[in-house]
């Protein structure tokens, strides 16, 4: 198992580097730089910033100064925030992107599964039929239409719960964007989790479970459902990764000071090493959770088991 | 379960099964799997049934199991000692099945759970319907296990079930089947899907572990080898309905009913010298349009007019009085000949 683990990391570790490298030159062939304000900088101030940040280098040695630092855990200065390194802006943006993220997909994981469960039990009957169609237009509204206008519902009209900020993370600012960024996943979630619980339970060892004489829940959750939701687990990976490390329409909407929206303001203003600073820890939160994900498969379905 | 001594009809059957007919409602029509069948079990028993692919062998018994699919609708009777299946809620029937009752399924590839440890696969079946703590259960389970001859009994409990081969795979279900010493054991073609090699181990390990008498077992089998040589009796079984019925060995020495003449002529039997298969001409039954009269009739070599017109009943068909078959005809005097024999 510690094997497993080791040797998955070691294999993750050349695609970060290709990831790093092509974000990087990416970013600058993009035309622009940091310092394009609305006034040109006179030049000599200029000239005098891009030595400051080492601008002035030729590309590969940036380039190879920015991964030196990134193996010593250097995110380097931020271009635009001073006197913040993108270290600092990442460790105050992800505890709040995560805790967004981790409570929109717990709600989506507890609701995904209940529902897709309920349905494939009641198929076909009003309940299963209505769930599913929710779950189509939970799949079909973008949460760009969801986000603004559950804010303005329950945030401006009803005045419940704030329409956005942070508020030093309290439920109450937590609940509307959970809701919002869990919706979709709920819809996806249920879905998976209907069809692979109607094939489960049509399985012969769920046949067998129940000529065992075991109370139908137990047969549902003991038996059914780990193999209905195994198919789950490998899109939970990406999804869960995409959750954690901020979701940016959300966190604009909602003014949440997570890394999501460094990601559009740092790329808009061309700063540089905050973006690449949050695509490092976009991939490697794929990486991560892609391998729990493996893990929880090899859990859920003994055949697969780190092989 | 031994071959040689039929017993009497028990007066207090273990299962009883009256005028039984389950249909299956789908998009296209009806499919009538089992049509007034009628069968017993005695205590300690060994019945076998027989009968081609689609005859309406296995959802006989899942209706007796409470296991029928959704789309099934059921008549008629199954009294299992005492108590009418038919109906049943699931609190009644999960007080009889996987503790008075149980079933040995034919894929035993398919027919356990695959994360799950074997042990937990048993054991909850013995916390379930038995009470027993978890260190209790597994004792029993370890036993049941070394009495199905699996080596590393106590080490197996761990192992997950893609862990083992199918034959062992089968000795885990017949030990599961067997744990809570049940009155009855339907085992449904428990080694189709096993290597011919391990069949024979498979059938003597189930026929040693039921000697005692207190167990009855039915044997589902497509096999009449399997059945001649370890059921005291047999039922023949058509488009749902009994074509005869009677003591094993002197049914298959010499059977009354056409169709049963049929798959003894058309599966290979290692007690029975040279000779070639024939299989029994024309296509088995359309159960969504069964003629009026015999559902055998289009298929059979001694058909007559009233087999299309008149339904048989059954009706003793040898001077033994458990020996019946549904026929209009007379009977016959001698075995049925293969070609070339
Ligand atoms: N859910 C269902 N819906 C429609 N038809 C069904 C359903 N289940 C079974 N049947 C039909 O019922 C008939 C009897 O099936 P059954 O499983 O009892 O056959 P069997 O005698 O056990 O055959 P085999 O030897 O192949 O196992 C078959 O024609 C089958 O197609
Ligand atoms: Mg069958």
């Amino acid at each position: 198992m510690a094997a497993f683990v080791l040797r998955r990391l070691l294999i993750a570790l050349p695609t970060l580097f290709v990831i790093v490298t092509l974000a990087f030159f990416m970013m600058r062939i993009a035309p622009g730089g940091p310092f394009d304000g609305e006034r040109a900088l006179p030049p000599e101030i200029e000239a005098n910033l891009k030595a400051a940040y080492n601008l002035d280098a030729p590309l590969p040695e940036q380039y190879l100064r920015y991964l030196g630092g990134l193996l010593r855990g250097d995110f380097g200065p931020s271009f635009k925030t001073k006197d913040f390194t993108v270290a600092e802006l990442i460790l105050t943006g992800l505890p709040v992107s995560m805790k967004v993220g981790a409570g929109a997909l717990v709600l989506a994981l507890f609701f995904g599964v209940l529902l897709g469960t309920i349905g494939a039990l009641r198929q076909n009957s009003a309940i299963d039929h209505s769930v599913m169609s929710l779950a189509i237009i939970g799949i079909t509204i973008p949460t760009f239409v969801t986000a603004p206008v559950l804010s303005l519902v329950f945030g401006v009209y009803l005045g419940w719960l704030p329409a956005g900020g942070w508020h030093e993370g309290s439920l109450g600012a937590l609940i509307l964007p959970w809701i919002v960024l869990s919706l979709p996943l709920i819809a996806i979630i249920s879905r998976l989790t209907r069809t692979g619980m109607i094939e489960a339970l049509r399985s012969n060892f769920v046949r067998t479970a129940r000529a065992k004489g075991l109370p139908e829940p137990v047969v549902v959750i003991r038996h059914a459902l780990p193999a209905a939701i195994t198919p789950l687990v490998s899109y939970l990976g990406p999804a869960a990764a995409g959750l954690l490390t901020g979701s940016l329409i959300v966190e604009k909407i909602f003014a949440l000071p997570g890394i999501g929206r460094y990601f559009v303001d740092g790329a808009l203003a061309r700063d540089y090493t905050l973006v690449l600073g949050v695509v490092v820890v976009f991939a490697t939160a794929i990486v991560v959770l892609n391998l729990i994900a493996d893990i929880l498969y090899g859990l859920l379905d003994p055949r697969v088991r780190y092989s | 379960m031994t071959p040689s001594t039929p017993r009497p009809a028990d007066p207090a059957p273990v299962l009883a099964i009256e005028d039984l007919r389950i249909r299956f409602v789908t998009r296209d029509g009806a499919v009538r799997a089992v049509n007034g069948l009628s069968l017993s079990v005695g205590r300690g028993e060994t019945l076998g049934i027989v009968g081609e692919s689609g005859s309406g062998k296995s959802q006989t018994f899942l209706a007796a199991m409470g296991l029928l699919a959704r789309n099934a609708r059921v008549e008629g009777s199954i009294r299992f000692e005492g108590r009418e299946m038919i109906g049943a809620g699931p609190r009644a029937l999960n007080a009889v099945r996987g503790k008075r009752m149980t079933m040995i399924f034919q894929d035993p590839m398919t027919s356990l759970t695959p994360h799950m440890r074997i042990g937990r696969q048993l054991t909850e079946v013995l916390e379930h319907h038995e009470g027993l703590s978890r260190e209790a259960a597994r004792a029993r389970a370890v036993e049941m296990l070394e009495l199905a001859r699996i080596p590393d009994a106590r080490a197996r409990l761990a192992s997950y079930p893609h862990e083992f081969s199918g034959g062992m795979r089968q000795r885990v279900m017949i030990a599961l089947a067997l744990l809570t010493n049940p009155a009855l054991v339907i085992a449904d073609e428990p080694t189709t899907a096993l290597d011919v090699t391990v069949q024979a181990q498979i059938l003597a390990l189930l026929a040693r572990m039921t000697a005692s008498g207190e167990t009855s077992v039915i044997l589902i089998s497509h096999d009449l080898g399997v059945i001649a040589g370890l059921c005291d009796r047999v039922v023949v079984m058509y488009a749902g309905e009994v074509m005869e019925e009677g003591p094993a060995e002197a049914l298959f020495a010499n059977p009354q009913h056409p169709y049963t003449r049929g798959l003894l002529r058309s599966v290979p039997r290692l007690d029975r010298a040279g000779g070639d298969l024939v299989p029994i001409a024309g296509q088995p039954p359309d159960l969504e349009a069964l003629p009026p009269g015999c559902p055998f009739a289009p298929r059979c070599p001694h058909v007559f007019d009233r087999c299309h017109t008149e339904h048989p009943a059954l009706r003793p068909a040898a001077a033994v009085p458990s020996w019946r078959k549904a026929c209009h005809l007379d009977g016959f005097e001698t075995p049925p000949q293969r070609e070339g024999a």
